[in-house]
């Protein structure tokens, strides 16, 4: 779905379904660096079950136009307007990583427009290595390189991808290697630096991987103490790309936690 | 890895069955468009490349068919290499123009001989990392630059390098695919092809592919370049064309292959060196004409060669023997090492005289038009002892000339 979004041209996946006001929506945040297909195949389930989809390109990414949003506040307040020209009242938020940050922050601004929150491989605070800040400021490789590494749990390399044929490792490279200059860099930093404020009131529910090398379980503990009643459901053999590395586990997750 | 010798997968309940179908859960259905065991091998193949994922099939040429069928359809065009193993030329030349394909030859020496021949039907550019029969060197790169610049894809054959001595890739191409019948499986016991996408070429910002960026009525509307992004090539050519071709290979082939890939990094650099050896002999042979091998100073590639295959140039290369077809014919009928049958890439040292065999019905003047001459003979170097090799063409060069 091609939309209009503060002056600039937006894209959001919508799963090939005209929107309905009568379904509820979902919506799909992509991490640092990425795009809406992160969420290919749990984004295409649920705009196939009764639900409008938005999977969003956020600005510099896939193929909405830049430039990229520099903090997690100023792309909440994007997602709103997003959400306003698709003509969406109230959505559910799917955030993966700097996307999950956005699903916090949505859900602190304008808790009567956001029903549920799911974040998948989270912290607060996400914290980015100076060296992985620093090699995506000077556009260097080694910053894909690092991003693909941490990004997947240790055996990904190795092969088992779940989509028969593919390599994850090489798939994240080329995803990475499409961005323009200084996207990552903006991704990385918006997330390093995002304070959550707490007082989140809506249903939660983390989705976290055992192997996670970015975002280990244990960085999560402090938010989901501060989110009472929010569940979780942590998903052993994956590493932080839970959409492409446990797609099925992580579609179950989201398919009771929305129901 | 187990051999996951079926053709179709349980589903845990209908709704299970309904999202594999409908590409909403990660799975396989039906060995055809995707098995556990063909799986391993395409991800260990566009992992040796480099690329996003590759997809297996019966043959390097239902590979290259794969790829064209996936990109384009009648009233596109082609710019390809002359310098193609002849399966592909008939391919190109005869067999896709049926189906509205047209394809230009043009000689890949000079990189610019691929731009003068786009048209704004183009779709494609096509050549071999080492061309057949004279070794051409393509300029990866250079040829690269050309397709991006015409907005198209580079696809090369990579059968004779494979991608412990090129990572074309790296080098610019956008997809590449392998008989790996050849030296990825090694041993001369399967029939095999692979075909891998690097991700990196933009088919949307490219604007010329409809197969891939407009909505397919053939699977629910899918625009494939929206619905995966890097993915949209493998997509496409696994849903339609594995899917409709059936050109899919089988799983007990895969096996095989892999196998082979396991010890392709200590094969490769053996069938180099040895190849290095057995040129070296024939160059100072009194019953030979001609070596053509681009590590030879005399090689027209010799310095692209050089830069671009620094760890060798394959283990496949023709010379001219003295005496035309009769040295021709007695030389291949008295060597006792070497097998004389229609394949390279084997363990086993293989030789072919193209004049009395995959060419007899040519006259010597068209010979020369393919680059062949009455005298020319395609060795293929494989794992025996070099000097056993050596002996034996040694013995056969002798009597070839009595």
């Amino acid at each position: 779905m091609k939309l209009e979004v503060e002056g600039k041209a937006a894209f959001a996946y919508a799963a090939n379904h005209a929107f309905d006001a009568g379904k509820p929506t979902v919506v799909f945040l992509h991490g640092a660096g990425l795009d809406h297909s992160s969420f290919g195949l749990q984004s295409r389930y649920f705009g196939y079950h009764g639900r409008n989809v938005l999977a969003v390109d956020l600005p510099a990414h896939g193929r909405s136009q830049g430039p990229a949003l520099t903090s997690i506040g100023e792309i909440a307040r994007w997602l709103f307007s997003l959400l306003a020209a698709a003509g969406v009242q109230k959505a559910s938020i799917v955030g993966h990583s700097l996307g999950s940050l956005v699903a916090l922050e949505c859900a602190l601004r304008q808790p009567a427009r956001v029903n549920r929150i799911a974040l998948l491989g989270t912290a607060s605070p996400m914290k980015v290595s100076a060296e992985f800040l620093d090699a995506a400021k000077r556009d260097d490789h080694a910053a894909f390189d690092m991003h693909t590494i941490w990004g997947h749990a240790p055996r990904v390399p190795l092969g088992g991808d779940p989509n028969p044929g593919m390599w994850m490792f090489g798939d994240t490279q080329a995803r990475l290697e499409r961005l323009g200059p200084g996207v990552l860099y903006a991704d990385l930093k918006a997330c390093n630096d995002y304070e959550f404020a707490g007082g989140v009131q809506c249903p939660t529910l983390f989705v976290l991987g055992r192997r996670d090398m970015m975002t280990p379980p244990r960085a999560a503990s402090g938010l989901q103490e501060r989110i009472p009643g929010a569940r979780t459901v942590l998903i052993e053999a994956s590493g932080h790309s839970l959409m492409v590395e446990a797609p099925d586990a992580t579609l179950d997750a989201l398919i009771e936690f929305l129901a | 890895m187990p051999i996951y010798q079926t053709t179709s997968y349980v589903f845990r309940d209908t709704e299970h069955a309904a999202s594999l179908f409908n590409m909403e859960r990660a799975g396989h259905v039906y060995s055809r468009i995707s098995n556990p065991t063909v799986a391993v091998l395409e991800e260990r193949i566009a992992a040796l490349e480099g690329g996003v994922g590759a997809i297996a099939t019966a043959s390097g040429q239902a590979a290259l068919h794969l790829a064209i069928a996936t990109l384009m359809g009648a009233g596109d065009h082609i710019v390809a290499s002359t310098a193609l193993y002849g399966g592909s030329h008939n391919l190109l030349g005869y067999t896709l123009k049926r189906f509205g394909i047209e394809t230009t030859f043009v000689s890949p020496r000079n990189p610019q001989n691929f731009r003068d021949a786009i048209k704004s039907n183009t779709k494609l550019l096509f050549g071999e990392t080492l061309g057949n029969p004279g070794l051409d060197v393509l300029d990866i790169p250079s040829v690269a630059a050309i397709a991006h610049q015409a907005k198209v894809p580079l696809l090369v054959d990579a059968t004779f390098t494979t991608p412990y001595l090129m990572k074309p890739f790296a080098l610019g191409a956008d997809l590449v695919y392998h008989s790996a019948t050849k030296f990825l499986g090694g041993h001369g016991v399967a029939i095999a092809g692979v075909l891998v996408d690097s991700g990196r070429f933009d088919w949307e910002a490219s604007g010329k592919f409809a197969t891939l960026t407009a909505p397919y009525a053939g699977f629910h509307d899918m625009d494939f370049e929206e619905e995966s992004g890097t993915r949209a090539f493998l997509l496409r050519a696994r849903r339609e064309g594995l899917r409709d071709f059936g050109a899919c290979m089988a799983p007990m082939t895969a096996f095989q292959i892999l196998q082979g890939i396991e010890t392709l990094h200590l094969r490769m650099p053996r069938h180099v060196e040895s190849t290095r050896k057995v040129v070296a002999f024939l160059k100072k042979n009194a019953a030979v004409e001609k070596v053509i091998y681009p590590e030879l100073a005399e090689h027209p590639d010799h310095a692209l060669a050089k830069k671009l295959l620094p760890l060798g140039c394959g283990a496949v290369f023709s010379f001219e023997i003295k005496g035309g077809r009769k040295a021709g014919k007695a030389f291949i009928e008295t060597l006792r090492v070497f097998s004389h049958l229609a394949n390279v890439g084997d363990a086993k040292s293989l030789v072919i005289h193209p004049a009395t065999t995959t060419h007899y019905r040519m006259s010597d003047a068209d010979l020369q038009k393919a680059g062949i001459t009455a005298g020319s003979v395609r060795l293929s170097i494989g794992l025996e002892d070099a000097q056993d090799l050596i002996d034996d063409l040694d013995r056969a060069l002798a009597l070839s000339q009595k």
